[in-house]
C-alpha cells in the first residue's frame, strides 16, 4: 500500500480515524488527548493511544546517545523518524485498517518544528516522513509561551539537555535556552498550522471547556448512525 | 597510487541532493582535504580484503587512512543488530534506523576525517541502503531524498560477482546464509539457499540501475583477491589521473 501524508484515511480507503494532538510541551494537549480517549472508550469505540519517542526499540538507543550530548541534528531527525516509522508501520497503519481510533500524542509535526529549529531543511524533513498519512483532525494547542512555562517549571524543574535546545547553543542558561528554544518552535507551528489544517484550541482556556471543543469536532467524524444518538455530553 | 591525493587542495565537498535540499545546511563552510573512496559489493565480494589491501598500500605510501562503514556507528550499531533479531521490523524502519546510523558516521567520523586530509576508506556507502530499499518496495525517489544529505565520494567501486560464486564464498566463511543477505525478511523462497540467490540476483539487477545514476566503476570479482586489488588498483589511477 503506498501511502501519502498529502492524503487522508478516507481517500485511502481506511475505515479507522486518526486524531492528533500537537502544541509545545505544558500546551496541556497530552492531558485532552486522555480525556478524549476515556470519552471515546467510554462510548464504546475502540482505541489506542501512541506516543512521540516511544518504541522500545529506538528509546535505548536514542536515551544513549541523548545522554553522549553528541547527536547531530540529522541523527537526532532520522532516530525519531525511526521511532515514528516503527509505531506507525507496527501499530499506527494495522490499527487504522482494523477500524481504530487512533489518537497519536505528537505525530510528524512534531519533527517538522522540532528539526527545521535545529538545523535540518524543512523540505528534507517532509520529505522523510511522506510515509506517512494526514490525519482526519491535528488539533493545535496554542498557548501563550509564559503560560506553557509556568506550567512546565512549577511541575518539572530539572530540564533535559536536548529538551532544553542546548544542542542549539541559543544560551548558557538552561531555562533561558529552552525557552528560546520554545518559541522557535511555536513559532514553526504557527507557520505550518494553515498548510496542514490545524485545528486551533484556546489552551488558556478551562481544561473542560477545552475538551468540550474537542469532542465536538471529533464529532463530526463519527461513524453516521452514531453521529445523531445522545454521545455523552461533556459535564 | 602515491598521487591519490597530491593535488587535491582545500576545497567545499559535493553534496547530494538538489537546489531545494540537499547536503547538511547547518554545517557551513566545510572545507575538506581528504578524499573519499567507497567499496560497494555484495556480502562476501571481498570488499574488506580488498580495503584491507589498499589501506596497507596507502599507509605504505603515506596517507592517513580511515576504515568506515555500515553498522559501525558506536551510536546504534548495536540496535541494528538487535533489531535484525525482530523479524517483524517493517521496511521504513530499517531503512530510517540504517540512514541514522549512516547519518551518525558521516558526521562524527567521515567528514571530520575528510577536513583532517584523511583518505576515508567506506566499506559500504548509501548504494547498498538504497539497493536495499528499493527491493523491498520502497520508491527510489523516497531513498533518493533521504540520502540527500550524503556526500558525494570521490570514487566509488562495485566489487561484481556472480551470485553462485558468492555463495561458495559464503559457506566458506562461515557454513551458513545470513537472514538478512538471503532476503529471507521478504518471503522469496523457503528454501535459503534460493532465496539468498534470488536476492543477490535483484540487488545487483539494482545495483545496474544505481551504477548509471551515481556513475559507479564496476570491478569484476570473480577472481582471486590479489586479481581484484590489481583491477581496483588500476581503476584508482585511472580515476585519479583524471581527477589531478
Amino acid at each position: 500500500m503506498s501511502l501519502s501524508a498529502k492524503k487522508t484515511l478516507k481517500n485511502h480507503g481506511i475505515p479507522g480515524k486518526l486524531i492528533v494532538v500537537e502544541g509545545v510541551d505544558g500546551s496541556g494537549k497530552s492531558t485532552q488527548l486522555r480525556l478524549l480517549e476515556k470519552w471515546l472508550r467510554y462510548n464504546g469505540f475502540e482505541v489506542f493511544r501512541t506516543e512521540w519517542n516511544s518504541s522500545n526499540m529506538v528509546k535505548s538507543i536514542t536515551s544513549k546517545g541523548k545522554k553522549k550530548e553528541n547527536l547531530t541534528p540529522t541523527t537526532f531527525s532520522l532516530l525519531h523518524a525511526t521511532d515514528f516509522a516503527d509505531r506507525f508501520e507496527r501499530n499506527i497503519l494495522p490499527l487504522l485498517r482494523a477500524g481504530y481510533f487512533v489518537l497519536a500524542d505528537r505525530y510528524i509535526y512534531t519533527a517538522y518544528a522540532r528539526d527545521v529549529t535545529r538545523g535540518c531543511n524543512p523540505n528534507w524533513v517532509r520529505k522523510v516522513y511522506d510515509f506517512a498519512i494526514k490525519p482526519d483532525v491535528a488539533f493545535y494547542f496554542r498557548v501563550p509561551l509564559d503560560t506553557a512555562m509556568d506550567r512546565i517549571l512549577s511541575g518539572r524543574p530539572k530540564l533535559k539537555f536536548y529538551e532544553a535546545g542546548m544542542d542549539l547553543n541559543l544560551s548558557k542558561d538552561i531555562y533561558d535556552s529552552f525557552r528560546i528554544f520554545q518559541s522557535k518552535i511555536v513559532d514553526q507551528y504557527e507557520e505550518m498550522s494553515k498548510r496542514e489544517d490545524f485545528y486551533i484550541m484556546d489552551a488558556t482556556k478551562q481544561i473542560q471547556e477545552q475538551q468540550k471543543v474537542m469532542r465536538e469536532r471529533v464529532r463530526k467524524i463519527l461513524p453516521k448512525k452514531l453521529k445523531k444518538k445522545t454521545v455523552m455530553e461533556v459535564p | 597510487m602515491a598521487d591519490l591525493v597530491r593535488g587535491i587542495k582545500n576545497r567545499k565537498p559535493k553534496w547530494y541532493g538538489t537546489k531545494k535540499f540537499g547536503g547538511l545546511p547547518y554545517i557551513k563552510d566545510l572545507e575538506i582535504s581528504g578524499s573519499l573512496i567507497v567499496i560497494e559489493g555484495p556480502d562476501a565480494s571481498g570488499r574488506s580484503t580488498q580495503i584491507e589491501m589498499l589501506t596497507a598500500k596507502l599507509e605504505a605510501d603515506g596517507y592517513a587512512v580511515l576504515n568506515t562503514g555500515l553498522n559501525r556507528s558506536d551510536l546504534i550499531s548495536q540496535g541494528i543488530l538487535e533489531a535484525k533479531r525482530n523479524v517483524s521490523l517493517g521496511k521504513r524502519t530499517l531503512a530510517l534506523f540504517y540512514a541514522a546510523d549512516f547519518a551518525d558516521q558521516l558526521e562524527q567520523k567521515i567528514i571530520p576525517a575528510l577536513q583532517a586530509g584523511y583518505v576515508v576508506l567506506a566499506d559500504r556507502y548509501i548504494y547498498t541502503l538504497m539497493a536495499r530499499n528499493t527491493i523491498r518496495g520502497i520508491k527510489r525517489k523516497w531513498s533518493n531524498d533521504l540520502f540527500s544529505f550524503a556526500l558525494v565520494p570521490d570514487m566509488t567501486f562495485y566489487i561484481d560477482v556472480d551470485p553462485y560464486t558468492l555463495v561458495h564464498r559464503v559457506f566458506e566463511k562461515r557454513q551458513s546464509l545470513d537472514y538478512y543477505e538471503s532476503g529471507a525478511d521478504l518471503g522469496i523462497s523457503d528454501d535459503m539457499f534460493e532465496s539468498f540467490i534470488i536476492y543477490q540476483q535483484k540487488l545487483a539487477k539494482e545495483f545496474v540501475v544505481l551504477k548509471k545514476k551515481f556513475n559507479l566503476t564496476l570491478v569484476n570479482g570473480n577472481y582471486s583477491a590479489e586479481e581484484t586489488y590489481k583491477r581496483l588498483e588500476k581503476q584508482i589511477s585511472k580515476s585519479l589521473s583524471k581527477v589531478s
